[in-house]
């Protein structure tokens, strides 16, 4: 690994001179065109002895969407997982060949923290999950524990991270009552927004919609779209009518393997393989 | 509510009336390059035309993509096919214009073989037709297009009316042959634009009602507003 880069991942954004910046995987960091800021490469994955990812190469833009699609057990969710290392706290699962790169740094390197990297690639489950707590403690619970205290700045953070959820209007009367008492669909959104209040650089989605009805998932559609001009987004979905309409460029699995991967226009309109054709027409998965 | 995508609707509406605006434009030119025996006028449409068949393309585009990633249904699905179609119907149009102002330009270099007073008139007609069919078809009224359709016959009697007078002419003087038949293909364009401007008509009753009144008689015997 270069000596360069920095382990802990900072934004570039946040850093206009970090180290990170100097390497780009697209090695087009000058450039304006969209820059790989995760390199997904020869990945194999196992649960146990059981190989849940064969072999997956891919390489995410930064801020776009990109949608996981596949039928259930192809391994969709285990390589989201793997991109913030959630799946270190399975026993016995590793990654046994290839390497995950985000912004240049092997996540798997000895020197990358793990509680960091977490906080620079943040995560919505498909339940949300709000902590038994109050709307405005669910924002500032990462913040404190990073050790801020000063009240203004957590509560600054709190409205800017409800305002980026588009739930503040529907809160902000209430911010000290308890977060379960929201709705399903403002309950993710408030996942959403506790997401994004410690300011990651790439929000992961599993399934964020499938406990939704149409209008929250409308709701949280709606935000992936506005979320995107600030984060580098992938979301894992069920719903193909749901990847046509959020992501930019989708990747289709199916038994542990990447078939195809290209912009989502492509995978609905005219996709290169007939295993993916036969997946989105619906005939089969 | 308001979706991220709904504004990809409003571009797709605002080339569709782009489109429309265009084909009037080259019709009401051609047939002044006509009137007016102005062959730079004619020119100029004929090149205009690729305007119009970019306008196609790129509609044909925009309702693809909708309906690939935005799943369109109920009205907006009718929205957008019957947009696509009404397209297709403009571009057909522009093709038309681009007709007249070729025959136009070559009767330009000769004496007119007579008043031109039913061309116009005819051309008129089928203007009205093509403007209301487009602005019923913008703003969902059904009622508008059924009286476009019925207008039809209006632009077929005068075209009828059209070839029997100049068959005449042509019986009477074989010097007149060549014009008489480059205003008979001129008067038929015309009828082509009228029955375009009934097929996006049609599309608006399907847009509006989701019913199809191609080819049927339900015009005569149904209530449809």
């Amino acid at each position: 690994m270069p000596a360069a880069i920095s382990p802990t991942m900072e934004r570039p954004s946040a850093q206009p001179t970090a180290p990170a910046l100097a390497v780009s995987a697209a090695g087009t960091a000058a450039s304006a065109a969209a820059r790989t800021i995760i390199d997904i490469d020869h990945v194999d994955f196992f649960y146990g002895p059981s190989q849940a990812l064969h072999d997956v190469s891919l390489k995410l833009d930064e801020k776009k969407v990109t949608a996981f699609i596949g039928p259930s057990g192809c391994g969709k969710s285990t390589l989201l997982r793997c991109l913030n290392r959630m799946n270190d706290l399975i026993d016995g699962t590793r990654v046994a060949k290839g390497s995950i790169k985000i912004r240049g740094v092997d996540i798997h390197g000895p020197q990358v923290d793990v509680i960091e990297l977490r906080k620079r690639v943040g995560m919505v489950f498909q339940k949300s999950n709000p902590f038994p707590k109050s709307i405005y403690d669910n924002i500032t619970y990462g913040l404190r524990l990073q050790g801020v205290k000063d009240k203004s700045r957590l509560d600054a953070v709190v409205e800017k991270s409800l305002r980026g959820a588009a739930l503040w209007d529907e809160v902000k009367d209430r911010l000290h009552t308890s977060g379960l008492g929201l709705s399903g669909g403002q309950q993710q959104r408030l996942c959403i927004a506790r997401a994004i209040a410690v300011e990651p650089d790439i929000i992961l989605m599993d399934e964020p919609c499938s406990a939704l009805d149409p209008i929250s998932t409308s709701k949280v559609e709606e935000l992936i779209h506005e979320l995107k001009k600030q984060f580098t987004i992938v979301i894992v979905t069920h719903n193909m009518q749901q990847a046509a309409r959020c992501s930019d460029q989708t990747a289709f699995f199916y038994l542990g393997r990447l078939v195809e991967f290209a912009d989502t226009r492509t995978i609905f309109m005219n996709p290169a393989n007939p295993q993916t054709e036969a997946y989105v027409s619906g005939r089969f998965g | 509510m308001k979706r991220f995508f709904d504004a990809e609707l409003e571009t797709f509406r605002s080339h569709l009336v782009l489109m429309g605006e265009t084909s009037i434009r080259q019709v009401r030119d051609a047939i002044r390059a006509l009137v007016e025996a102005d062959i730079s006028l004619a020119d100029r449409v004929v090149a205009a035309d690729d305007e119009v068949d970019q306008l196609e393309i790129k509609i044909d585009d925009e309702a693809i993509r909708y309906m690939n990633l935005r799943s369109p249904v109920a009205t907006e699905l009718r929205f957008v096919i019957v947009g696509m179609k009404a397209s297709h119907d403009l571009e057909r149009v522009g093709d038309e214009a681009s007709n007249i102002a070729k025959r136009a330009a070559k009767l330009a270099a000769e004496p007119p073989l007579k008043p031109y007073i039913d061309i116009p008139r005819m051309a008129n007609i089928a203007l009205e037709m093509l403007r209301d069919a487009l602005d019923c078809f913008l703003h969902m009224d059904s009622d508008k297009a059924i009286a476009v359709v019925k207008r039809d016959s209006e632009v077929d009697a005068i075209n009828k009316q059209l070839y029997r007078e100049l068959t005449s002419f042509m019986i009477e003087k074989p010097g007149t042959i060549s014009r008489a038949i480059e205003l008979m293909f001129i008067s038929k364009s015309i009828e082509r634009i009228a029955d375009h401007a009934t097929n996006i008509a049609e599309e608006m009753v399907f847009l509006a009602q989701a019913r199809d009144i191609r080819h049927t008689d339900e015009l005569k015997k149904s209530t449809l507003s």
